[in-house]
């Protein structure tokens, strides 16, 4: 039973399982509810999604698998751009205006027209009475007024409800996931490895009972305070290309600096080569040999490189590549020398991950970096940070 | 016994049945929302519907899965045997039940709250599987299982800072608190302030609701916020005039305070005003 709508729901992307589906039937039978389209589709949602991102996936699915069984008056739930919908302005019809709009017929007309003006409609639109948009008197889109109207996303003006699932109320949640610092600091609190080091502060009680059941009297045993050892390098990309990235970079760079204690970063352009540097208004005066940093820090260090990867392939290849200077070695030597020396080495790409496939260097740099690159999003950060602590 | 909400608490339909299942079924409900929307809230009321005692187990980030079960504590033991105590020689005097034992065995089936799970270690829920799962758990140092008599109604809450292992998951019932529409919001009113004079609300909710739609606001006020604000606009005996009049330049809503908990969304606020008076 809804064996298929769990394989619709599994194939959107939310990992709804077996144990999942014997509940909801547990629950069914059970008689949680009562038998109605809308008491089924909220013990489901309850049961099968367990993240609010997801929520609106859910509805969308829900919409596909029972259009005709639910209701009567199923309704595709088409995708169609926001931008569309967005009530920029509204047309206040008068009530003779009301009067005047024409119905178009009976529903399944009107649903038949629907999907053949979506079929042909390419751009955004508003007012008017014929394509679908915001504000106009055509049967479709949302915020006009048709005495059958059918209306596809955005706030209805006219009170015309659709279907619970098909106003898909969660379309925000699962969009505007902002990267704020406090959610960047939890994705990088994955990385952690746990040690006792420093000066003994707290009692140790098994130890202190190992050891008064040996003397015999009280010996209190002291011990360090457990903290997050983990040890990293922070390579961000800076100017060009990167300056629409730079609110991201800081978000990402202060949660960093007070989510570890061992945190060195150095900055580089484009691609790392012979030298980096720590302060932006010295970057020609004071130079960090990238030789250096590669014997001072141990391979116990992990290593984080942020950037666009977008740039010329010759930056990555060539002798002299460098926009900037004359280098005596590729990019990817330098890279190459960088993974070898620290074996957990990422990069977070600023670029979303459906363009990095634009961009020839960014599969360069993906490959150079044994694929380990990762979108800066938090899902991103927390699979990066997967990466990282991995034991190797 | 099914939940409706209660006279204090406006429930909306997709809530109820989120409750009903996990009360019937007796797993677990994850509850996440906005803050101030009434989640640890919902666990009260749950227990007042269903007649059943609370028992909150408040998350943070030092606790330890093992808390709710049981602690040992080994160091009133140690100094019981320094001095000589009789007690000492049953270890059964120094395990200090924890709330999930309490839940486990308490004699009328009880409501228990997990309240803000996501202030916790990222392991706590996955120490937590078995034991919410089977509802029983085993004492090592006393060698005892104990094991629900009847299993506990728990309520989980959590504010989003960690994400909830997929296991965890698999077994709670889920309901994401929406923030509340305009209706809801309306009932959820006439719920606290029976009395509150009806265009007074209205007045003070579209002047919520634009606060909440200002871009750029660093938190905006939620439902709590909101009740706060009307308490304390009936405790000043506010008049209606103040509300409506509609200035621009005095965009900052009276008592603010109540509504706005971030000094830079009152600048925010003023910077509006400012540029309203500038404008004319």
């Amino acid at each position: 039973m809804f064996l298929a709508f769990l394989d619709e729901l599994r194939a959107a992307g939310i990992p709804a399982s077996l144990k999942e589906h014997l509940l909801l039937l547990e629950a069914l039978d059970a008689q949680v509810i009562e038998p109605t389209p809308e008491a089924f589709y909220f013990l489901a949602r309850a049961t099968y999604v367990k993240d609010e991102g997801l929520l609106d996936r859910f509805d969308q699915v829900f919409a596909k698998v029972f259009r005709g069984i639910a209701s009567n008056t199923g309704v595709a739930p088409a995708e169609i751009p926001d931008e569309w919908l967005r009530a920029i302005a509204e047309k206040y019809l008068t009530e003779e205006e009301k009067a005047q709009v024409e119905a178009l017929g009976s529903w399944e007309k009107l649903m038949e027209t629907l999907q053949q003006r979506l079929a042909e409609q390419h751009e955004r639109h508003q007012g008017g009475s014929k394509w679908i948009g915001t504000g106009g008197t055509s049967p479709f889109g949302n915020g006009g007024y048709n005495p059958e109207g059918v209306r596809i996303g955005g706030e209805g003006k006219h009170q015309r409800a659709v279907k619970l699932w098909e106003a898909r109320d969660f379309r925000n949640l699962d969009s505007t996931r902002e990267l704020g610092t406090r959610n960047i600091k939890v994705a990088l609190r994955r990385l952690r490895r746990f040690a006792r080091e420093g000066a003994a502060e707290e009692l140790d009680i098994d130890g202190t009972i190992a050891g008064t059941a040996r003397q015999g009297w009280l010996d209190v045993k002291m011990r360090p305070e457990r903290h997050n050892a983990v040890k990293l390098l922070l390579f961000l990309d800076v100017g060009g290309s990167m300056d629409p990235f730079v609110k991201l970079c800081e978000e990402l760079f202060s949660a960093a600096t007070s989510e570890f204690k061992n945190l060195e970063f150095f900055y580089f352009h484009n691609c790392l080569y012979e030298g980096v540097w720590k302060d932006n208004r010295r970057r020609f005066t004071e130079r960090t040999r990238t030789a250096d940093i590669l014997h001072k820090y141990g391979p116990d260090y992990k290593v984080i490189f942020v950037g666009d990867a977008s740039m010329s392939p010759y930056e990555i290849t060539h002798v002299g590549g460098s926009i900037e200077h004359m280098n005596e070695e590729a990019g990817a030597i330098w890279l190459q020398r960088v993974t070898d020396t620290w074996p957990a080495t990422v990069w977070l790409n600023v670029l979303p991950e459906a363009q990095w496939g634009y961009s020839h260097s960014v599969t360069m740099i993906r490959e150079l970096m044994r694929d380990r690159m990762f979108p800066l999003t938090i899902a991103g950060i927390d699979a990066a940070m997967r990466e990282l602590s991995r034991k190797r | 016994m099914r939940f409706e909400g209660t006279q204090s608490y406006v429930a909306t339909a997709d809530l109820k049945i989120a409750v009903n299942a996990a009360v019937t079924l007796r797993r677990p409900l994850l509850v996440k929302g906005e803050p101030g929307t009434g989640k640890t809230v919902l666990a009260t009321e749950i227990a007042k519907a269903v007649n059943a005692p609370l028992i909150e187990w408040n998350v943070k980030s030092t606790t330890k899965a093992q808390q709710g079960l049981y602690e040992y504590d080994a160091v009133a033991r140690l100094r019981d045997g320094q001095l000589g105590d009789p007690r000492v020689h049953d270890i059964g005097n120094y395990i200090r039940k924890g709330k999930l034992w309490e839940a486990f065995t308490s004699p009328v089936l009880p409501v228990l709250l997990i309240d803000e799970i996501d202030k916790a270690d990222i392991e706590f829920p996955n120490d937590l599987l078995q034991e919410l799962d089977r509802m029983e758990f085993h004492v090592y140092e006393t060698g005892e299982n104990v094991r629900a008599v009847e299993r506990p109604i728990v309520v989980i809450t959590s504010n989003n800072e960690k994400e909830l292992p997929d296991a965890f998951l698999r077994r709670c019932f889920f309901h994401y608190i929406k923030f509340p529409d305009r209706e809801t919001m309306q009932a959820i009113v006439d719920v606290h302030f029976p009395g509150i004079q009806k265009l007074l609300v209205s007045r003070a909710m579209d002047l919520f609701y634009e606060i909440r739609e200002v871009p750029g606001l660093k938190k905006k006020p939620s439902t709590s916020e909101l009740l706060d604000w009307l308490k304390l606009l009936l405790h000043e005996d506010m008049p209606l005039e103040v509300l409506q009049s509609r200035d621009p330049t005095k965009a900052i809503p009276p008592l603010h305070g109540a509504l706005l908990k971030n000094e830079q969304d009152v600048m925010l606020f003023e910077r509006l005003a400012f540029m309203a008076r500038r404008q004319k």
